[in-house]
């Protein structure tokens, strides 16, 4: 149980608060609500490269980490498909800089020529480690255009290629940055040794002048429902022969979320998961394999990947696949095995609080996708999951015309 | 009338107040063994960690060591590694297995309101693993195929290979593991290696998160008994033997990144220019804003991501400069990272970035005992090199007070371009 205070500044600012007197840190959190879907679909990537420039500079610093360094704290950010979280955290006695610092960045932009250059060629390096230059490392990129035709989650947050990082104009950051980094399109979040009246002063002193700008309203595409399987093979330079399969599921709001999230715990969380007990250790046909939904706000993917064992035929390995899936479809789990996943669920939200910093990350979300207090309900959601709901969202799911498959081949 | 704001200076910094490290409980078991323990938090969880005389230092073949840790799980005489799995799983409990070049260590996190039927999993595994040979050819054709995967990185195959470089490929801490090594090892192996490597001689325990009083009564009703006992392994000196050659360099065809690894060995914890190493090393990579990321990064855009780290181990130690760079610009890179070194050896540092850097480690330590678990891990540390409290004490002091001078001092003495070896894994040779 996360307990937290909240409240608007003017300009539209959602600022939430939780008090944690046991630590000395305090965690500052903020999302702006935009991701890689709200990107140009010739300039993708371009939310991320933004989060890179706004450390390059602010109206009044220049160099946004220097001065937290100097004050013993720590920061960094990440973009997603969805938004843009910036986080830090600093001793509580330094805690005024924090303010200073993002509300400089949320006021106005004014990053250097020479950080935009070079923030591009760091972004295409970045592009380059993660993915290019890794084994398997395209696989995502190639699993979302078969998955999705029009929805802007049909690309990757890095981007489709390098190029369109290296084509970003200066203009373009310049309307990006009107659009969408307003305080009315932000949520702040202070978790620590902290009182909810010394952060509304501090709020209203640092963020209250700042223009509140336009509220950005959100008009994307809606995927059409997929109508019959689609696949895709690829030769690469890779030692094994892998298999994606994605099939489209419900969004993060929708009821079904919960047991749709469940039915990859059964299918393969920890060591006792179905896929892992069976087509790993029983029948050794992969090296590993896992479910996971990919956590998407608007309508997302339920993903199975695994790597095929030395000598096992694809058809073989997705024939073992298959039947598993079959399995959730036919049989209704047992009470038991839903506990098991439910059991483990509490456990890892009972870990997951254990910082600060998580608590921020987690109200701040929350918060996204309409209330903080959605933090705090997730338990009892998850456990008034019956085993008649993983039977009805597996049978909604798990339609042959709703799967897109990429087969990932080796070289010979 | 409202004050006009000032956007143009940062508000007051105050300095760090004393760093308060929490000292743990201790006590010891029937038969010895030593617990650590660090009762705080906010949540119901605990964490039962497990450390064991077991690195590869020991093993007499490649794997053996890290086999026999993770094997612990999969079959033990009262469990089948399925039973143990679902057990395990319906607690919402997790085993951590982490093998190390020096210690083994195994971490049992449980939340306290199971912890009756999960900690009696975890006395299971340590002591009475049977290591089935079905189970062991599962493990083994898996961790060949993600070796086999992980070889494709030109990052893994730069980090394994050069500390062969510096220690040389026999020493205990240059040795690499290689598919056909994988091969070699047999379930009887590591039989053998529990037998010799994991029992109450050489085990210490370190215990966080909120502790209830009945966790003593239950640790030695499970571990503190004579039935696991042995004779403490010793670690012999063992003499480095690092290559002949200063410059190495493997082909990874059609890579775009080139991996770079400079430096060479060094020290553990105790020796006396330890600490004022790491507070040079912050200087040159040890965080966002230090000079190699300052100028390889954020002014050249050669790289993500570039660092440099001191690693203590228990028989010696090294200093390494890691990251990956553009393959166009590696020589580039290179020669940016030699110009680095020789600005800390030819110019003393000035007193502003000194007390950036004095002010973003004492911000670090601060984080370093946020909470019990990192309480936990930062304690082990200490513990494995027989060290106490008063090391960390002594950092800080250096960290405040270290002069320009002694970090000069110290670059020519350790940091001199000459002195240090570089591998390059990429796709042409400079």
């Amino acid at each position: 149980m996360i307990k937290f205070d909240r409240f608007t500044l003017d300009n539209g600012l959602r600022v939430i608060v939780h008090r944690d007197s046991s630590t000395p840190i305090v965690a500052m959190n903020i999302i702006y609500n935009v991701g890689s879907r709200d990107e140009h679909p010739h300039r993708t990537g371009f939310a991320h490269l933004f989060e890179h420039l706004m450390f390059g500079g602010s109206v009044n610093i220049p160099r946004f980490d220097e001065p937290l360094e100097r004050v013993g704290g720590e920061n960094n950010a990440f973009t997603n498909n969805d938004y843009t979280n910036y986080y830090l955290t600093v001793p509580v006695y330094n805690l005024e800089t924090a303010f200073w610092l993002e509300s400089d960045r949320m006021s106005d932009l004014a990053f250097s020529v020479k950080s935009f250059d070079v923030q591009r060629n760091v972004v295409v390096e970045e592009f380059r480690q993660n993915y290019l230059n890794q084994p398997y490392g395209d696989a995502w990129m190639l699993l979302r255009p078969l998955a999705y035709k029009v929805h802007p989650y049909r690309w990757a947050t890095i981007g489709v290629h390098p190029s369109h990082i290296e084509e970003a104009t200066m203009e373009e950051v310049r309307d990006f940055y009107a659009r969408f980094y307003n305080p009315c399109n932000a949520i702040m979040v202070l978790a620590g040794d902290v009182e909810t009246e010394q952060i509304k002063e501090l709020s209203e002193k640092w963020f209250g002048p700042i223009r509140k700008g336009s509220v950005y309203n959100r008009n994307l595409p809606l995927e059409p429902a997929q109508t019959e399987a689609r696949t895709h093979s690829v030769n690469r330079d890779v030692p094994f022969d892998a298999v994606y399969k994605a099939w489209h599921m419900c969004s993060r709001m929708d009821s079904g979320f919960y047991a749709t999230d469940l039915i990859s715990d059964i299918l393969s969380a920890g060591q006792s998961g179905r896929l892992h007990q069976q087509l790993v250790k029983n029948q050794r046909l992969f090296s590993d394999i896992n479910a996971f939904v990919s956590g998407d706000i608007e309508a997302g993917l339920f993903v199975i990947t695994g790597k095929l064992m030395k000598g096992v035929s694809m058809e073989e390995a997705e024939n073992a696949l298959q039947s598993e899936i079959d399995r959730i479809l036919t049989t209704p789990v047992e009470e038991s095995e839903l506990q098991k996943v439910k059991n483990r669920v509490e456990a890892i939200m009972e870990f997951s609080e254990m910082r600060v910093l998580e608590k921020a990350m987690n109200l701040a979300y929350y918060e996204l996708l309409g209330d903080a207090a959605q933090a705090n309900e997730l338990l009892a959601r998850y456990a008034s999951v019956t085993t008649n709901d993983i039977t009805l969202e597996a049978k909604k799911l798990f339609g042959s015309e709703n799967c897109s498959t990429l087969y990932y081949f080796a070289n010979k | 009338m409202p004050q006009i704001l000032n956007r143009k200076t940062q508000p007051a910094i105050q300095p760090p107040g004393r760093i308060h490290f929490p000292q743990p409980e201790i006590y010891q078991l029937s038969n010895g063994i030593k617990v650590y323990q660090f009762n705080s938090g906010t949540q119901d969880v605990i964490s039962i960690e497990m450390v064991f005389t077991a690195g590869s230092w020991f093993q007499q073949k490649p794997f053996t060591a890290m086999a026999t840790n993770l094997m612990l799980r999969e079959g033990t005489l009262n469990f089948s590694a399925q039973r143990l799995s679902e057990t395990l799983d319906y607690y919402g409990a997790h085993f951590e297995n982490t093998t190390e070049r020096d210690n083994a260590y195994v971490t049992l996190y449980s939340l306290n309101k199971h912890l009756d039927h999960t900690l009696p999993l975890l006395s299971e595994i340590v002591k009475k693993p049977l290591f089935p040979e079905n189970e062991y050819a599962v493990l083994a054709g898996k961790q060949r195929q993600m070796l086999e995967v992980n070889r494709q990185k030109v990052n893994f195959l730069a980090r394994t290979h050069f500390n062969s470089v510096i220690f040389g490929k026999n020493h205990p801490y240059g040795m690499f593991l290689t598919p056909d090594d994988i091969d070699k090892v047999s379930h009887t192996d590591l039989a053998g290696f529990h037998a010799n490597q994991y029992h109450s001689g050489n085990c210490t325990i370190v215990v966080a998160g909120l502790i209830k009083p009945a966790l003593m009564k239950a640790l030695d009703a499970h571990f503190g008994g004579n039935d696991w006992s042995g004779t403490p392994s010793l670690r012999e000196y063992t003499k480095p033997n690092a290559s002949e050659k200063k410059n190495h360099f493997i082909q990874k065809t059609g890579a775009m990144q080139s991996a770079i690894r400079m430096g060479s060995i060094m020290f553990g914890r105790s020796h006396p220019d330890f600490a004022g190493m790491k507070v040079l090393n912050a200087i040159l990579g040890g965080y966002f804003g230090s000079r190699l990321m300052v100028n390889l990064r954020e002014d050249k855009g050669f790289t993500y991501g570039i660092g440099s780290s001191v690693v203590p181990l228990l028989k010696g130690g090294y200093f390494v400069i890691s990251g990956e760079v553009g393959a166009e610009v590696t020589s580039q890179a290179l020669s940016e990272i030699n110009s680095e070194l020789l600005r800390l050896c030819n110019e003393p540092v000035s007193e502003s970035e000194l007390s950036l850097v004095r002010s973003y480690l004492s911000g670090e330590m601060l984080r370093a005992v946020d909470g019990p678990f990192a309480q936990a891990g930062l304690y082990r540390e200490l513990i494995e090199a027989d060290l106490t409290m008063a090391h960390f004490e002594e950092l800080i002091d250096t960290v405040q007070h270290i002069s320009a001078q002694q970090l000069q001092d110290l670059a020519i003495k350790y940091l001199s371009p000459e002195k240090l070896f570089t591998l390059v894994v990429g796709p042409e040779e400079i």
